[in-house]
Order: structure tokens, then C-alpha cells, then sequence
């Protein structure tokens, strides 16, 4: 196992590396300094500034201390255009944010979209099972930024029942919108794929053994089928994460949650590089990061694989 | 005696048998599936609504109806009168028009993107799978790679890096999406790579090359069509995220995403047929390519069954 573990870590590394440096090489390459947008700025002053940004020094060197700060000092660099705040300023102010309703979304895809599949299987082709098929067929054309304006609609112009955006320190409220709107697309995919895969498990051999030695279903559910019937879920749960991540920059746009991936659309839409940079980069890390525990757990439940 | 002697004679005057192919078999079952016919019909309607919609709009795109302007709320509901059928967006300009560009737009990311990832993903997935080996070990590593980054975030830079345009999407959007085709494409040819034919050519000395395009490729076309109807609806929420962020296609010019934004941000003034017509093409485009692409997958996949 500790094997295992330390080769998915070499992987890991390599990866992140190209991430990192393919997106520096793309900022250096973008055409224009990072000040030119400022308009009047005489060159003397650009010059200044580009120094004091070590933009003026050759490309090895502007990368070596970007890596060399990201990884000594988890500092992400200045941002180009809010002068008092740099990108660590920027992401512990939104982070926070993102991580919670971004975790809130994971726990209810995951838990009623595993419970929903699961029980839809073993209720094969009763109404619940319909329900089930009925909501992730629907969900699959409700992308995010499609749900979110119509949860807004409803909930908040013509319910009244909860805020249509803003944070205010995370009270309940304020959550639930945006964990709705983030979490339905991946909840109907997990309900998907679990249902297809229980269903499958419970036509095999053992579990017909095991109804014949006269176990009740339920035990024989949670007992000897669920096992095996996660397996494909939790192989999904690296993309569901990518995807919650990107999500979240629609979320947090949309719901002005203050999240980070508001800071990501303002600096994209400023050109401000260091701050984009600066966050596809911890994203890429967290999403590497994440990856790299769901093949351990996944390599830790199922027997079939040896390391 | 007789009787057997007519019926041999009416046999050999019959018309020969007409020998189904696998692909007939595949139209006839795919055509009995009702949700993928319906789901066909309404893709060819919401093809002939782009096509023939800028011909018989009143309204240009990109043009304000100036008698519209600051009074959206009344003037510019939808209503055959004025020509707005689908009514104005808050600048006073020709929703249908608008809805008709979008439409126009989102199906050609959708399906150029779909195009990129099946050329790119088939070819690379199938030179993988027939080499095998350590060459296929590395390929396959590569894509491994690729996959665990947020791609998102890297053509959004990409976008902002060097500029907004159509190509620039394209060009993102296929970087992103043959990943997955390419694994599928993999799996299929190793399958592929035993079988006698394959076998055949490598004896009659065909060269690793040919045989790829000759012999695997056509083969993989099943898997290939059903996965790609599959992914022009993603590609279309792709595109629409990016839009929808403001960081896709530039006004005037327009995206079903782009409208939906423009439409989210007008629903608090009350005028919610903004966002209600482009939504309302936005779901059914992708339940039908859904349902056509289970339609396939059911017809041409017949493991499946």
C-alpha cells in the first residue's frame, strides 16, 4: 500500500509542475504588460513598475521564484491590479466561502444521489424508480447557471422563502440556493450511475445465494451488494469534483457569495494575470490533491486491485 | 411432389432476399425507439429555426428598435404587432433575432467541438490501443494527466490570454473534450487488434498506418457516433458556461449562454420572457441530442441489450 501511495505522489508532482509552468508560460506569453492597459502611464513608470515586479528579469528567473515561493512560502504572487492586495489576500477571503458550500454541495450529491440510485435499484421499476430515472434525466439539462436563475425565479421573486444572493458570514439561508444549484447535476449523475451499477450487482450469483440461504433483502443490501455497487461512484467522485470546482465560479458570480471564483471572472475580465493565475493554480493543486485520495480510497476498497 | 415443385419455382421467381446490414439493422431500431425519434425531430426543428430564422426575422441582431427603448417593460413584450415575436431584450433589440444567433452559435461550438474531440480522441486513442506497450502506456499516462486538471480555469486563460474570439473557443474547447474519446476509442481497439482481419493485414505486410485508418477506424464508428451525439450537448454547456461568465463570444454576437445571462439579469424587472425563450431552446436542444444519443446508443450497441 505505502507502495502504492508513493508512486501516485510521483505522479502527482510531475503534473502539478506542468500545470504550473504551462500556465506561467501563457502569462508571460500574453501580448502587452500587465500595467499597458493604464493609459498616460510614461514609460519611465512602467519600467519602474515592471521592475518592481521582477517582470523585467529574464523568463528562468521570473518562473524559478514563482515556484520557489509557491512551494517555500504557499505565496501566490501579486496581483497586477489591486495594488494593497496580493493573491493569498484575495483566496483567504474567498476560500473560505467556496470550501463551504463547495463541501455542503459534495456531502448532498453524494448521500442523496447514492441513497436515491440505491433505492431506486432495489425498487426496480416501481415508482420510485421512475422518480429517480424522471429526476436525473431532468437534471442532465440543468447545468448550473441554468438552474441557479430558475432557483432564484422561484424561491426568492415569487416564493419570498430565501435571499437570491450574499453571504453574510454563511448563515443557513444563504447556503442552501447555491448548494441546490451546484450539487443537482452532480447528485443526478452519482443517483445514475449507482443505480445502474446496484442493479447490475444484484443480478450476480452471490447475492442469489445469499437470498437463498434466506437473508432478508435489506441486510443483503447493506451487508454484501453496497460494497461492490460504490465502486463506480466513488470512481466518479474525481470528476464530480472538478466539475463542483468549475461550478463554483458560476455559483459564485451568480449568488455574489464572495467566493473565489468571483475574484477569478473580475481578474479575468481585468486581465489581471497574477490573481488567474494564482487561483488555477491552487485549483489545480486541490484538484490534483483530490484525485490523489479518491485512488487511494478507491484502491483501499476494492480487492480486485493489488498493488 | 407438385406442390414442393411450385413452391421451389415461386421461390427462385421471388425477388432475392434482401440481406439486412448491420446498419439497417441499426436504422430500423433506432426509428422504433420513439423518445430518440421525437428527440430527432425536435433537433431538426431547432436546425430549420437557426437556418431559416435570419430570413424571415423583421428585426436585424445587433439592431435597437429606438421605440422600445426605456419602456422594455410594455413595448417590447413579445407580440406579433411590432415584430418582436419572441419580444426585445433590455436594450430594445430583437429577441428572435437574437434567440435565432445564439441558436446559430451554440450548435456550431457544439458540433465543431464535438468534430475536434471525435477526429483527435479516434486517431490517438486508436494509435494507443494498436501499438500497445509502452507506447500506449505513455499515451494513456498523457491523457491520464490532462484529466485531473480543471480545464475550465486554463481556457478561460487561454480566452483572456489571447483574446476573445470563435477560433480561440473552438480551438479550447476541442483541447478539452477529446480526452474522453480517446479512452473509448482505446478500449474499443484493443478489442479490435486480435481480431483475424487485423491479423490478416498484418500478414499481407500493410503498414501499421493503413491499417489504422482501413481497418480499425471504420470500425470504432459505432461507439464513435453514439459518444459524439453525447458530447455536442456538452460541448453546448461548455460554450455556454463560458458565455454565461461573460468571457465567451463578444457582444454583439451572442451564445444561448450569454442570452440566458442576459436574461437572469433582467427577471427581478419582471421581464422574464428574456430569459424564458432562449432557456426554453437552451433544455429541449439537449434533451433531444440526450434522447437521440441513447436512441443510438441502444441501436448500434447491441451488447447493450
Amino acid at each position: 500500500m505505502l507502495s502504492y501511495i508513493l508512486k501516485r505522489l510521483l505522479i502527482a508532482i510531475p503534473v502539478m509542475l506542468i500545470l504550473i509552468v504551462g500556465t506561467f508560460i501563457l502569462m508571460y506569453t500574453a501580448p502587452g504588460s500587465p500595467f499597458a492597459s493604464e493609459r498616460g502611464v510614461p514609460p519611465a513608470v512602467l519600467a519602474n513598475l515592471e521592475r518592481q515586479y521582477g517582470l523585467d528579469q529574464p523568463f528562468i528567473v521570473q518562473i524559478g521564484s514563482y515556484i520557489w515561493n509557491l512551494v517555500t512560502q504557499f505565496d501566490f504572487g501579486p496581483s497586477f491590479i489591486y495594488r494593497d492586495q496580493d493573491v493569498n489576500d484575495l483566496i483567504a477571503q474567498g476560500f473560505p466561502v467556496t470550501l463551504t458550500y463547495g463541501f455542503w454541495s459534495f456531502v448532498v450529491a453524494v448521500l442523496v444521489g447514492g441513497t436515491l440510485g440505491i433505492v431506486a435499484a432495489v425498487r426496480h421499476n416501481t415508482w420510485l424508480d421512475y422518480l429517480a430515472v424522471g429526476i436525473s434525466v431532468g437534471a442532465q439539462v440543468l447545468p448550473n447557471f441554468v438552474l441557479a436563475p430558475i432557483l432564484v425565479l422561484v424561491f426568492t421573486l415569487w416564493l419570498g422563502w430565501l435571499p437570491g444572493g450574499g453571504w453574510q458570514g454563511g448563515q443557513l439561508e444563504y447556503i442552501i440556493l447555491p448548494v441546490i444549484a451546484l450539487s443537482t447535476s452532480f447528485m443526478a449523475s452519482i443517483a445514475r450511475i449507482a443505480r445502474a451499477s446496484m442493479l447490475e450487482v444484484l443480478t450476480s450469483n452471490y447475492i442469489r445465494t445469499a437470498r437463498a440461504k434466506g437473508l432478508p433483502m435489506r441486510r443483503v443490501v447493506m451487508r454484501h451488494a453496497l460494497k461492490p455497487a460504490l465502486l463506480p461512484v466513488i470512481s466518479y467522485l474525481g470528476p464530480a469534483f472538478v466539475g463542483m470546482i468549475t461550478g463554483s465560479v458560476v455559483i459564485d458570480v451568480y449568488f455574489s457569495t464572495g467566493g473565489i471564483g468571483q475574484f477569478f471572472v473580475a481578474s479575468a475580465l481585468n486581465r489581471d494575470y497574477g490573481v488567474m493565475m494564482g487561483i488555477t493554480v491552487l485549483l489545480g493543486a486541490l484538484t490534483i490533491f483530490f484525485n490523489l485520495v479518491v485512488d487511494l480510497l478507491y484502491a483501499w476498497i476494492d480487492p480486485k486491485i493489488r498493488y | 411432389m407438385l406442390a414442393t415443385k411450385t413452391a421451389a419455382d415461386n421461390l427462385a421467381q421471388a425477388a432475392p432476399v434482401k440481406g439486412r446490414s448491420l446498419w439497417a439493422d441499426a436504422r430500423a431500431r433506432f426509428f422504433r425507439n420513439r423518445a430518440a425519434v421525437s428527440g430527432l425531430v425536435v433537433l431538426i426543428a431547432v436546425g430549420l429555426f437557426a437556418a431559416i430564422g435570419p430570413f424571415i426575422a423583421p428585426w436585424n441582431y445587433e439592431d435597437i428598435d429606438w421605440a422600445v427603448l426605456g419602456n422594455v417593460r410594455e413595448a417590447g413584450r413579445p407580440s406579433l404587432e411590432t415584430g418582436h415575436w419572441f419580444g426585445t431584450d433590455a436594450l430594445g433589440r430583437d429577441l428572435f433575432a437574437r434567440t435565432v444567433q445564439g441558436t446559430q452559435i451554440s450548435l456550431m461550438v457544439g458540433i465543431v467541438g464535438a468534430l475536434i474531440a471525435v477526429g483527435v480522441g479516434t486517431l490517438y486513442g486508436a494509435v494507443a490501443g494498436f501499438f500497445g506497450g509502452r507506447l500506449d502506456n505513455l499515451m494513456m499516462r498523457i491523457v491520464d494527466v490532462l484529466m485531473s486538471i480543471p480545464y475550465m480555469f486554463v481556457l478561460i486563460l487561454l480566452l483572456v490570454v489571447f483574446g476573445r474570439s470563435m477560433l480561440m473557443l473552438f480551438i479550447g474547447i476541442g483541447l478539452v473534450s477529446w480526452l474522453d474519446m480517446a479512452r473509448i476509442a482505446r478500449g474499443q481497439t484493443l478489442t479490435l487488434r486480435g481480431k483475424e482481419f487485423v491479423e490478416a493485414a498484418q500478414a499481407t505486410g500493410v503498414r501499421p498506418f493503413t491499417i489504422i485508418m482501413r481497418h480499425i477506424v471504420p470500425n470504432l464508428l459505432g461507439v464513435v457516433i453514439v459518444y459524439s451525439t453525447l458530447l455536442v450537448p456538452s460541448m453546448i454547456i461548455y460554450e455556454s458556461f463560458i458565455s454565461f461568465l461573460g468571457l465567451g463570444v463578444q457582444e454583439p454576437l451572442t451564445s444561448w449562454g450569454a442570452l440566458i445571462n442576459d436574461g437572469a439579469a433582467e427577471m427581478n424587472n419582471g421581464l422574464l420572457w428574456i430569459l424564458g425563450f432562449p432557456l426554453f431552446f437552451f433544455v429541449i436542444t439537449l434533451f433531444a441530442f440526450f434522447f437521440v444519443g441513447d436512441g443510438l446508443r441502444d441501436a448500434l450497441d447491441p451488447k447493450d441489450r
